[in-house]
């Protein structure tokens, strides 16, 4: 019982200046934990934005499941040091809309539950300006979270953090992607991380594409070099 | 003290005021706007000069000047930072020239300049408290129903725009409600000095509270101390309630970032 999320058939997208993605198909299906690598500027961040709809193909199409649901984590933020909420306010303003300026009582256990399950019980209540990097990604997440999605996108969350905070991040992901069935779209150019955690890879590159399950995806490639 | 109309009409306005600051000043220190904001108020003075030159009230010359101005200035926020600055000064000197001409074209003593300037409370009329009433509860409402959205956009604009949340709509709006909070906030503080209540009191409760509602209830506890204690003091000594209100703001705010460098150091 395949569901498809996401299709995409012969997505092209052109900048005034230049082509950045060019004759792209993919598929993504409910339940895949899917992994999006590519160089610096290959054109990851743009096809996440073509997924959400901030960027119209200039050629071919993309079709998404109606009323899905998507999460996302993008890759920059501007959060510093004075940046003065709490871990858990921060994650409440996801509940837009016009609606009463305290949260309700389910607002306030959803967050508590999406805390959880990111493991930030023990400093949801402090300044996320004065979080580590890894807490910072966790609490993105866990915005992201709190609308109930069925798909998760992360670009590049993984990016700025050491070996084994980056691996913490990447279980919490990879438990509600088994547990939850959780649908995951994650960018990222690090090999080692993509041939560990996605079970189907997009490999994006300078002249094409190649996609599979992630068993295809070539071993000589896994010290992070592109060739 | 409060036998004299015009202190109690003070003390009305002073805390109307305060509870308005209090609230968008957490907005405006999020959002980054605290020179847009001045600018906004040097427009007003422009706007309470020109008012006072064809008979209007210095409130209603303002309300025009920074309500108009303020959608203009909104199509700044976009621009570069290094040029925003630079435009932001060119409006402020345009402006406070504007102001000095039609004051001078009105024939008017110079103390109605410094009460402009500069603030004044013997001048506001019970007229003029009922309609900065209005004005308040007005711009408390229209915040009400856009709170969360002016929330997620303030406080993360990059998460925002993925909640598909209109920026720009949201961010004229509240141009809008910071042009009418300026005019008001101006009748006490003066406009020169309406920074001491629209972004001194928000900026210190940023280092004690870390929710956007707790943040807007110390805000508004900051501002009410400084200008009902600020009525106090001007009553008893006759000096200028501003220096005392501009005084004891930035108390609170040198209080506020000693106690977080203490605080980051312990940590
Ligand atoms: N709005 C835009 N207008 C013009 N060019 C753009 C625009 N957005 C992105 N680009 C260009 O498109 C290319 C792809 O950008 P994109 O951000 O998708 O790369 P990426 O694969 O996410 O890179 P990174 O790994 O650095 O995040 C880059 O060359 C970038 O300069
Ligand atoms: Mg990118």
């Amino acid at each position: 019982m395949r569901e498809t999320l996401i299709s995409v058939e012969n997505l092209s997208l052109n900048f005034p200046n230049h082509q950045v993605l060019s004759d792209l198909s993919f598929d993504v299906q409910r339940g895949e934990f899917l992994g999006i690598i590519g160089e610096n500027g290959v054109g990851k961040t743009t096809l996440i934005r073509v997924i959400l709809n901030q960027l119209k193909p200039s050629s071919g199409r993309i079709r998404i499941k109606d009323g899905l649901r998507i999460g996302y984590v993008p890759q920059f933020r501007n959060v510093d040091v004075e940046y003065p909420l709490s871990i858990e306010d921060f994650i409440s303003l996801n509940f837009t809309g016009i609606k009463l300026p305290w949260l309700s009582r389910k607002e306030k256990q959803k967050i508590q539950t999406v805390i959880k399950q990111v493991n930030l019980e023990h400093i949801s209540k402090r300044p996320l300006g004065l979080a580590s990097g890894g807490e910072k990604q966790k609490a993105y997440l866990a915005q992201a979270l709190i609308n109930d999605p069925d798909l998760l996108i992360l670009d590049e969350s993984t990016a700025s953090l050491d070996p084994n905070t980056k691996r913490e991040l990447l279980d919490v992901v990879l438990r509600l992607n088994k547990e939850l069935g959780l649908t995951i779209i994650f960018v990222s150019h690090d090999m080692q991380v993509i041939h560990e955690y996605p079970d189907h890879f997009l490999w994006l590159t300078k002249d094409g594409y190649t996609s599979g399950p992630i068993s295809e995806l070539h071993n000589d490639s896994k010290e992070g070099e592109y060739v | 003290m409060f036998s004299f109309e015009f202190m109690r009409n003070a003390y009305l306005a002073g805390t109307l005021i305060a509870i308005v600051s209090g609230i968008m000043g957490v907005f405006v220190v999020a959002r980054n706007m605290p020179f847009m904001t001045h600018t906004l108020s040097e427009i007003g003075f422009a706007g309470a000069s020109f008012g006072i030159f064809i008979g209007w009230t210095p409130l209603n010359g303002m309300l025009a000047f920074t309500t108009v101005s303020s959608i203009l200035v909104g199509e700044l926020s976009g621009a570069v930072e290094s040029r925003r600055e630079s435009v932001i000064s060119a409006i402020s000197g345009l402006f406070i020239g504007l102001g000095i001409l039609f004051l001078s074209l009105s024939n008017k003593n110079s103390s109605y300049a410094t009460n402009i300037l500069f603030g004044s409370v013997i001048g506001i009329s019970h007229q003029e408290v009922v309609q900065m009433a209005v004005l308040s509860v007005l711009v408390l409402i229209v915040l009400f129903f856009i709170f969360r959205n002016l929330k997620d956009d303030s406080f993360d604009a990059v998460g925002a725009k993925t909640n598909h949340i209109h920026s720009s709509i949201i961010s004229i709006i509240f141009l809008v409600l910071l042009a009418f909070s300026v005019s008001v906030a101006a009748q006490i503080v003066g406009s020169l000095l309406i920074f001491v209540l629209l972004t001194l009191p928000a900026a210190s409760s940023k280092y004690f509270a870390h929710t956007v509602l707790s943040m807007m209830l110390l805000a508004i506890g900051f501002a009410l101390f400084g200008v009902w204690f600020g009525l106090y003091l001007g009553y008893i000594t006759n000096w200028p309630v501003t220096f005392f209100i501009a005084s004891i703001e930035a108390a609170i705010y040198g209080g506020a970032l000693l106690y977080n460098s203490i605080a980051n150091k312990s940590r």
